[in-house]
């Protein structure tokens, strides 16, 4: 593999302390990864900052992915963390063209005093998960840390899959205006875990959005292949936080037609309790496409057509100013600026 | 959703800005301030902005509770917090305040029990599960979030819970905007009165703006159409030499106040002869601490607090900006030195104050037509 020069860093990473902030997505997320792990690792791969590593392999791109999954309370309304530990994992490759992964694995760090059943459950929801999305988990390991130092169980996930030969993704294929497009509803995974951790007073009749956003893919690559541009499931961070990743990597800026982004009333009445941004909540169900103007209504007509994806919306376009940024024009002709998570949602509460 | 669409009509709100901008005309600039941070983040996050004529200025003002906290007094609480056995309780929106060595979230991450409640009733929660340890609430807000700690206080003492008490930073608005008035380089034409802390206080306190000062006061709502409205009641007041207090959010304050919520913050606090504003320097009988009566659940009692005084550095103009002299980004350090990540100045710490609304919402989209 050819290396690179470890060259300056255009972000440098001198904070004190790890905090919670540098594993929610956002800003300070950013920083460690460019300012650290990108210029002391350095080589081409790493370089391109993708949800999914891209190597040529025999002829073929393999696309490998590895994530960790540190979720509270296990379980929640719509899925758990075994369940997500699987979505989410096949969710990247797909995002990056693997549609039918190869393969999983599964590190498990479980903390003494965790009842069987709960392990069990997980493993379950797992292997369910992994069905469904057409994926075998063919290894892992188990550790096993002293009560008190995991919430119960932590898991990490690798996986790899062969990139579909008809994707060809990555920001520098996006042009002045071509349309974003959003599979769905925003924010439905996190005011679910927010609501299921119980410290808040609020009911909602809502349930986490994971599951597998494969068949999206292969839908738009069925239909739009090579219109199709850039994708990305908008996690930790949210809509505004992927997007913002996307518009730096180029010179061209989105802007967002508010009132066109799906939001079910739950995910709004809380985030306007709480004072949250809900483009800064994360999903585990959606993805952001980007596609060329012209093939808009067969993008959106291929994803309508798979089970979730019948509120599928074009929510903005690519334009040329303002350059390396995200605006939202509102419905009456109001206009923001949408900015990457800093540190973790907080709400206001004052 | 109800209570929310009809105040965000496109419809509506393209006829009141139409309204607004045939009322200012030309020629003369107005200068309005909108007292509630509350206010700033929605006029930031709904672009108001754009829907105003050039001459209706829109200046942020001191509502934000946050921003006007003395680092001092941030300084004060997070050294309760380090004391043994202490688990300190704050709203979210104090996680992020820099104290001079480091915010509440940076000293959680150093393992000070600092925990983010939703409401003080979440903190003695908190207490009645953890006798062995001694809660702290750190109480900041306006009239908004002084009665629940109030009632707080109350069932505290009704339940006979010893290991619960509050820092108590809860200031009140009315001194705050007197100050501003009285300020040598004052030079506003009237003030969007504040929804949620008048919901409490009802809207008799700022009578005193429109009568010996001659500036009309338009209690608002926080929908788009809601400040858009109060907007055009103080054109129309200032068009017609008129200064009076007018109240745009009646579906939700009454104009006597809520009677049973002044009770209690009477019952559970007392007012301070002074209090440090952070930009605004000492305001006398501008702040709350607790009573007497609940001496047994005043952490300025039970706990020996420094008194820690920090002046703010020096670059930062958040003074200036908080009375309308200066506006964010012509403050020396706005998105250099001072941004929403690394805040210098208190504006820039929560997202409803002036600098950080500004630098999220507007400081590249302004130049921009939507």
């Amino acid at each position: 593999m050819e290396t690179v020069e470890r060259d300056v860093p255009r972000v440098r990473f001198n904070d004190a302390q790890i905090e919670m902030a540098h594993g929610a997505g956002g800003k300070a997320s950013r920083r460690l990864v460019e300012g650290l792990f990108v210029p002391l690792l350095a080589n081409p791969i790493l370089a391109t900052l993708s949800d999914s590593a891209l190597s040529d392999f025999k002829g073929s791109k393999l696309a490998t992915t590895a994530d960790g999954y540190v979720v509270k309370p296990l379980r929640f309304p719509g899925g758990s963390i075994g369940e997500l530990a699987v979505n989410g994992t096949v969710n990247d490759l797909a995002v990056a063209g693997a549609v039918r992964p190869l393969g999983l694995m599964a590190s498990f760090i479980l903390e003494a005093g965790l009842p069987g059943e709960a392990l069990r459950a997980e493993v379950e929801a797992m292997a369910d998960a992994a069905a469904r999305a057409g994926v075998s988990i063919v290894g892992g390991d188990t550790k096993v840390v002293e009560h008190g130092f995991a919430d119960g169980m932590y898991i990490a996930t690798f996986g790899f899959g062969e990139v579909d030969a008809r994707a060809n993704l990555g920001p520098k294929r996006i042009r002045e205006g071509d349309r974003v497009l959003l599979s769905g509803p925003i924010g439905d995974h996190g005011i679910t875990i927010l609501l299921a951790r119980g410290e808040l007073d609020l009911e909602a009749d809502l349930a986490s959005d994971t599951r597998s956003v494969a068949p999206f893919v292969e839908a738009l690559l069925d239909a739009i292949a090579e219109d199709l541009h850039w994708m990305r499931d908008p996690t930790r961070g949210g809509v505004a936080t992927a997007l913002n990743e996307l518009v730096a990597a180029t010179e061209l800026g989105i802007t967002l037609f508010e009132e066109a982004i799906p939001l079910r009333d739950e995910v709004r009445g809380a985030c306007e309790i709480l004072g949250l941004d809900p483009l800064h909540i994360a999903n585990e169900g959606q993805i952001l496409a980007v596609v060329s103007a012209d093939s808009v209504d067969g993008a959106l007509g291929a994803m309508r057509s798979v089970a979730g994806g019948e509120h599928a919306v074009c929510i903005g376009e690519v334009r040329a100013k303002p350059a390396r940024a995200v605006l939202a024009v509102t419905a009456y002709g109001g206009s923001r600026l949408i900015d990457m998570l800093v540190g973790d949602p907080l709400p206001r509460i004052c | 959703m109800k209570y929310v669409d009809e105040f965000r009509d496109p419809q509506l709100i393209a006829n009141v800005s139409r309204e607004i901008a045939r009322l200012a005309g030309a020629g003369r600039h107005y200068r309005i301030m909108e007292v509630c941070g509350g206010h700033t983040h929605a006029i930031y996050r709904h672009g108001l902005k754009n829907l105003l004529p050039p001459n209706v200025e829109l200046i942020h003002g001191p509502g934000c509770p946050v921003c006007v906290l003395p680092m001092g007094r941030v300084d004060d609480g997070l050294s309760i917090a380090q004391q043994r056995d202490v688990i300190m309780t704050a709203f979210g929106d104090m996680m992020r305040v820099p104290g001079t060595r480091g915010t509440p979230l940076e000293h959680k991450a150093r393992g000070v029990d600092i925990r983010m409640v939703y409401s003080p009733l979440d903190a003695l929660r908190i207490a009645q599960s953890t006798p062995e340890k001694h809660v702290v609430f750190f109480a900041i807000g306006f009239e908004t979030t002084a009665p629940s700690t109030a009632l707080t206080l109350a069932r505290a003492r009704a339940l006979g819970i010893k290991n619960f008490s509050v820092f108590c930073n809860h200031v009140t608005i009315v001194p705050a905007i007197r100050a501003i008035l009285d300020s040598p380089d004052m030079r506003l034409d009237a003030f969007v009165g504040p929804g949620h802390v008048s919901t409490v206080t009802g809207c008799r306190p700022y009578e005193f703006i429109a009568r010996d000062y001659g500036k009309p006061v338009v209690i608002s709502g926080f929908e788009p159409l809601d400040i858009l409205e109060s907007i055009l009641m103080i054109l129309r007041q200032l068009r017609s030499g008129e200064a009076r207090v007018e109240n745009q959010y009646r579906r939700i304050v009454p104009w006597e106040g809520n009677l049973p919520a002044l009770q209690a913050i009477g019952e559970a606090f007392e007012l301070r002869p002074y209090f440090e504003w952070r930009g605004l320097g000492f305001i006398s009988q501008s702040a709350l601490k607790v009573s007497s009566a609940f001496a047994a659940w005043d952490a300025e009692v039970q706990f020996e607090v420094p008194g820690i005084r920090v002046t703010d550095p020096k670059a930062a103009q958040c003074g200036e900006v908080l009375k309308g002299v200066l506006k964010p980004p012509q403050c020396k350090l706005f998105g250099k030195e001072c941004n929403p990540e690394h805040p210098v100045g208190a504006l820039m710490v929560s997202s409803e104050g002036a600098c950080a609304a500004y630098y999220r919402y507007v400081h590249l989209s302004e130049s921009v037509p939507a």
